[in-house]
């Protein structure tokens, strides 16, 4: 057994903050019956519910890749424990043999040769330009090379029979407390859409288990220019694009919130102020000012290399910078929102009776607005939360987004760019990430739907 | 003419449907005028919807047969309906502000209609347009057809709404509670103008009211709605003389009214059964008064009681003994006593601001000097149409809006200027109950919490225990269950909400409380439980009412003075009985003669006002009522008059007085 050492970024910190903020929340809805009734009507959402568990996987995946540590180095018995400058996470080392098996360059998904002829030395027979052998993909099959597609399908076949099994088990054990709960229910018409939550996991299951089980024979989604799989990077790029969407928010909700109902409440000069301010940042290019932040924000990083004990520490930084400045820039609209609608609510008979009893002005905002503005901030967040992740993609592709040695989806379509205009092209690098950023996005803005009619009064 | 035969109408739910109209039938002749009656939420505007295939998205016709002239409407295609939509049935809506488009122009939205039905366009289409504005009394038609519907007041847009309706020649106008929105004058020229146009074009008419009163002076023929039935259907005599369905007979007993003063009203306990949960028997069977075994199990047939009459009940009695259920509540003779709230030439002028600079331009005079006197245990009625300032009033005692000048004295100390603290105590003193029992009540609160809100914030119970315990006997003094305090204000009907609405007024002891419309969003059996209930408080407690309202009949119920607002000033003030019996403005008169009385007789002499208020920014010369008044003279248009004293307590406005 190796030893490590625990290291915590910054941006472990905020994510586990953001999940125990979450729990939090949770109990205090819990408590809350109005709010409670609306995550109900969520909970019986079938596409809701679906996407939440879609959503479920991806946070998975990224809480997994939120728990960083450094491996200690061999090093003899006796001498100080030196560890390894890499840092890995959690999920690094479960998927190691996706991260540590490379291959030299380009190879297509379930290909057992490289994507790139090259001059092989062959002995006593000279040498041959052909498309070498990959390392590891396919490296079971020996000279059986062409029967791939019955190796990958059997495989799969087996691996999917498992996560069935599996599915069944899990399937037993919700019906099996329902029925508890309540016996002559059936689940499809029991309150909370298990329905929806079981089909999709049943999906996921069928999909991901074959997946990763023949990932361990052939590089399912192909290699990069650097041979490494992009299966692997697209695993990486989860966090990533979960942080940028939720650490942004983090920056962007208190700002939009207390300004927006501020200006709303006290009108007058505070309200004129706070309009300029969110007026004069939204006729400044988005982009142009983003990126002058970032520039910035690089120079300082380069020219402050002591701070770093590792490139990673590096990188992130960069990555809460560009969560940062895209709060700054992104608050106005919601702040906006809230503005408007504090304007209405001010004018509500319930507040001007807090009035009348002389109930203080904060007291009015935190007790009678606020709660009745949250539906807003829910429904915004989640909405925000697809745009962000979309934000961050252009951004890398662009060049001022995350650091070039953190994998994002951004920084895969970027790369992946270049090789579109060669014959024959490589498309599977673009396509992974694609499909991965779309299924994280429909499934968060799904959910946003879902939260959105559950909150609409009119439904209530 | 039309003829509606076992029509049922449901709303569907999930996988349910429930039914909001349940199997009635009715006719309507040429010429004729049939009400359907009700209170909120039985079934009359979806019978409406329902005749015009114009349900909502959820709405499902579930059976039964519309006849217009024989043709049947229910098997008509969509395309074919909407011949007959605006062509020969033509629909008015309750709120005319929101019922005519905002972006296109008077004459547009009658073009359209023209267009569509009578193949009208170009100067043919103009001329009929002027034509039908002319009609529904409308002056130099020709400019108003390019006006937008924002430089129309409340009547007009309710006018050109009829034009619209109008145009297509219909031989069906269904009017959708057409006034309730509109002041007693404007309502009064409006039913008139309604009428005309009925008897010109020999229309049916379906009309849709709450009101008994708009019933009495238009309907020949009533069908009272219950819980989606029809259960009475009488001639206007008939139904005025003698209503025979308990529940006719309730919704009369519950009208407030001058004869009842000091009186208990009659309410009718308990609230109209929820679509979901339907009795099998008679639907009204849990709240009547009669209720006998069979109620119950079989719902009742129609009966014939006279010609024409026709009563779907069981129960085969007379009219209840009047008056023999009823007691005194309160003493109408209160002593005046000193007054306690004293209020001296008050002001709020809010500012017109323009240009980059926001400079001022103006004002408008909302408030334009008020003196009012409350005296303890008294209720003093501020009366008024809308937009003359009764509301700002309110809320400028409280010092919720910030007075431009006057003063308002409590018990001798002056509360205008107070900052701070002092006004926090002196806040105590006075409290308010709104207008909307659904915008006054904090969704996201407990009821528990919404009372105590108050009581914290003033620190009249500081102690949680004590605190509790207030909050039970206050839910009790409102007659309302003690489980109520754990439960959120959507859990409630609207009569309920109001009373949690009184009891956190009432939570800080308040001598004073400041009612703005509170019964004007209920229903009159409802009007009637809280009404009693106010009655109640205050013969308990003492409490002062100021009560700002525009209901005459709630005035004349409940009021021991009244103040007549116009355009920020009040131009006529003293005891109930001398304002009601003698009103010596003019504006007083018109106002008292226009209110619709729920009797056969009550219609004697209409005094008719011209136009409508105008804007408070820009007051007419002189005295502000002379453009309407029917006995304007010279001497109106230069001076506003001064304050008269017609006796110790009455006070007039007017130049025709002294």
């Amino acid at each position: 057994m190796m030893g490590f050492q625990v290291v915590v970024l910054w941006s472990d910190i905020l994510i586990w903050l953001l999940v125990a903020a979450g729990v939090g929340v949770g109990v205090l809805i819990a408590k809350t019956p109005p709010l409670l009734a609306a995550w109900r009507r969520v909970g019986a959402n079938r596409v809701g519910m679906a996407s939440a568990t879609v959503l479920l996987a991806f946070i998975l995946i990224g809480l997994l890749d939120s728990l960083h540590y450094r491996a200690q180095l061999e090093s003899k018995p006796g001498q100080k424990a030196v560890y390894a400058i890499e840092v890995l996470s959690v999920l690094d080392a479960l998927a190691a043999p996706l991260r540590s098996r490379n291959e030299k360059t380009y190879s297509a998904p379930f290909a057992t040769r490289l994507y790139a002829k090259e001059t092989i030395d062959l002995p006593g027979q000279g040498t041959v330009r052909d498309y070498p052998r990959l390392k590891h993909g396919g490296k079971h099959l020996g000279e059986r090379e062409d029967e791939v597609a019955e190796d990958a399908a059997f495989t799969a076949f087996k691996a999917g029979v498992l996560a069935f099994i599996g599915w069944l088990g899990v399937f037993a054990a919700v019906a099996t407390v329902n029925r508890k709960k309540s016996p002559k229910l059936k689940l499809r018409e029991a309150a909370f859409a298990w329905d929806a939550v079981l089909l999709t996991l049943l999906l996921i299951l069928v999909f991901a288990v074959p997946l990763f089980w023949l990932s361990g024979y052939y590089h399912v989604f192909g290699t990069d220019k650097v041979g490494q799989d992009v299966l692997y990077q697209i695993l990486k790029s989860v966090r990533t694009g979960l942080i940028i969407g939720l650490v942004t928010t983090l920056v962007m909700l208190p700002m939009a919130v207390l300004l927006g109902i501020v200006a709303g409440y006290f009108r007058g000069w505070v309200d004129d102020l706070i309009q300029y301010i969110y007026t004069v940042l939204n006729s400044i290019p988005g982009v142009l000012l983003i990126a002058a932040a970032v520039l910035m924000m690089q120079v300082v990083i380069d020219t402050n290399p002591q701070w770093f004990s590792t490139a990673a520490e590096r990188a992130d930084l960069r990555l809460l910078a560009l969560c940062f400045i895209l709060g700054i820039t992104s608050w106005t609209g919601l702040c906006r929102l809230l503005r408007g609608e504090t304007l209405k609510l001010r004018e509500l008979e319930y507040i001007q009776a807090a009035q009348a009893f002389g109930v203080s002005s904060w007291r009015i905002i935190v007790r009678h607005i606020l709660p009745n503005l949250m539906h807003i901030v829910i429904i915004a967040l989640v909405m925000d939360f697809s745009g962000l992740v979309l934000a961050e993609a252009v951004l890398s592709y662009v060049g001022i987004g995350v650091d070039p040695t953190m994998t994002s989806f951004g920084t895969m379509i970027n790369n992946a760019r270049m090789e579109l205009g060669r014959e024959p092209v490589v498309w599977w690098s673009l396509v992974a990430a694609f499909s991965a950023m779309f299924i994280l996005v429909l499934a968060a803005n799904l959910f946003a739907d879902a939260v959105r009619d559950a909150f609409d009064p009119r439904a209530a | 003419m039309l003829k509606v035969d076992n029509l049922r109408l449901g709303f569907t739910a999930g996988k349910k449907t429930l039914a909001a109209v349940d199997g009635i039938s009715f006719s309507i002749d040429k010429g004729e005028t049939f009400a359907l009656l009700g209170e909120s939420g039985c079934g009359k505007s979806a019978t409406a919807q329902g005749i015009m295939r114009l349900l909502p998205a959820a709405g499902r016709i579930l059976e039964g047969r519309v006849a217009l002239e024989g043709e049947p409407l229910l098997s008509l295609s969509e395309a074919d309906m909407r011949a007959y939509r605006g062509g020969r049935m033509a629909m008015i809506f309750q709120e005319p502000a929101t019922s005519l488009n905002p972006v296109l122009t008077v004459g547009r939205q009658i073009g359209e209609v023209l267009e569509r039905h009578l193949n009208l366009r170009g100067n043919a289409a103009t001329e009929r347009m002027v034509d039908l504005l002319r009609q529904v009394g409308i002056a130099d038609p020709e400019r108003r057809l390019t006006e937008y519907p924002f430089q129309l007041s409340g009547g007009m847009k309710q006018r050109v709404m009829i034009a619209i309706a109008l145009a297509g020649e219909p031989e069906l106008l269904i009017a959708d509670e057409p006034t309730t929105a509109l002041d007693v004058t404007v309502q009064a020229q409006i039913l008139d103008l309604l009428a005309k146009i009925q008897v010109d074009r020999g229309m049916g008419m379906l009309l849709i009211t709450h009101d008994l009163g708009v019933v009495a002076r238009m309907a020949h023929r009533i069908g009272v709605m219950y819980a989606g039935e029809l259960v009475e259907v009488a001639s206007r005599e008939e139904f005025f003389t003698q209503p025979r369905h308990p529940y006719t007979q309730a919704l009369f007993e519950a009208l407030p009214e001058i004869s009842r003063r000091g009186l208990k009203l009659t309410t009718i306990p308990g609230q109209v059964p929820s679509l979901a949960a339907m009795p099998s028997g008679c639907r009204f069977a849990d709240r009547c008064a009669h209720v006998m075994a069979v109620c119950r199990e079989v719902s009742p047939p129609w009966r014939e009681v006279a010609n024409g009459h026709t009563v779907r009940c069981h129960w085969q009695g007379e009219a209840a003994e009047e008056s023999a259920t009823r007691h005194a509540v309160t003493e109408l003779d209160i002593d005046p006593g000193k007054a306690f709230l004293q209020v001296g030439d008050l002001k709020v002028h809010f500012p017109i601001r323009k240009g980059f600079l926001q400079r001022t331009v103006g004002h408008v005079r909302a408030v334009d000097g008020v003196s009012l006197a409350i005296s303890a245990g008294r209720t003093l009625a501020l009366v008024g149409e809308s937009g003359c300032g009764k509301t700002t009033v309110g809320k400028a005692l409280l010092q919720l809006i910030q007075p431009t000048a006057g003063s308002v004295k409590l018990g001798g100390s002056e509360l205008v200027g107070l900052k701070g603290r002092r006004l926090r105590d002196a806040r105590r003193h006075m409290q308010m109950i709104f207008q909307d029992p659904f915008a006054s009540l904090n969704p996201r609160l407990r009821v528990g919490e919404i009372i105590a809100e108050g009581m914290g914030a003033l620190g009249v119970e500081t102690d949680s225990t004590a605190r509790a315990a207030a909050v039970a006997a206050l839910l009790q003094q409102v007659g309302l269950a003690s489980e109520a305090i754990d439960r959120y204000p959507h859990e409630f009907s609207g009569g309920q909400r109001q009373r949690i609405a009184i009891a956190r007024a009432l939570a800080v002891q308040p001598e004073l409380l400041i009612c703005d419309e509170p019964t004007s969003a209920l229903d009159v059996s409802v009007q009637a439980q809280i009404l009693n209930l106010l009655k109640k408080l205050q013969a308990e407690l003492g409490v002062a009412y100021l009560f700002i309202t525009h209901n005459f009949a709630v005035v004349e119920y409940l009021a021991h003075d009244v103040a007549v607002m116009y355009l920020g000033r009040i131009v006529e003030q003293g005891r109930a009985e001398e304002i009601l019996r003698l009103p010596r403005h003019p504006y007083t008169q018109a106002l008292l003669s226009a209110v619709p009385a729920p009797h056969l007789d009550g219609h004697a002499e209409v005094i008719r006002l011209p136009g409508e208020t105008p804007s408070p920014a820009n007051p007419p010369s002189g005295c502000h009522f002379h453009p309407r008044c029917p006995q304007a003279m010279d001497v109106c248009r230069l001076n506003y008059p001064t304050v008269t004293g017609v006796s110790g307590t009455h006070t007039v406005s007017c130049h025709l007085v002294g």
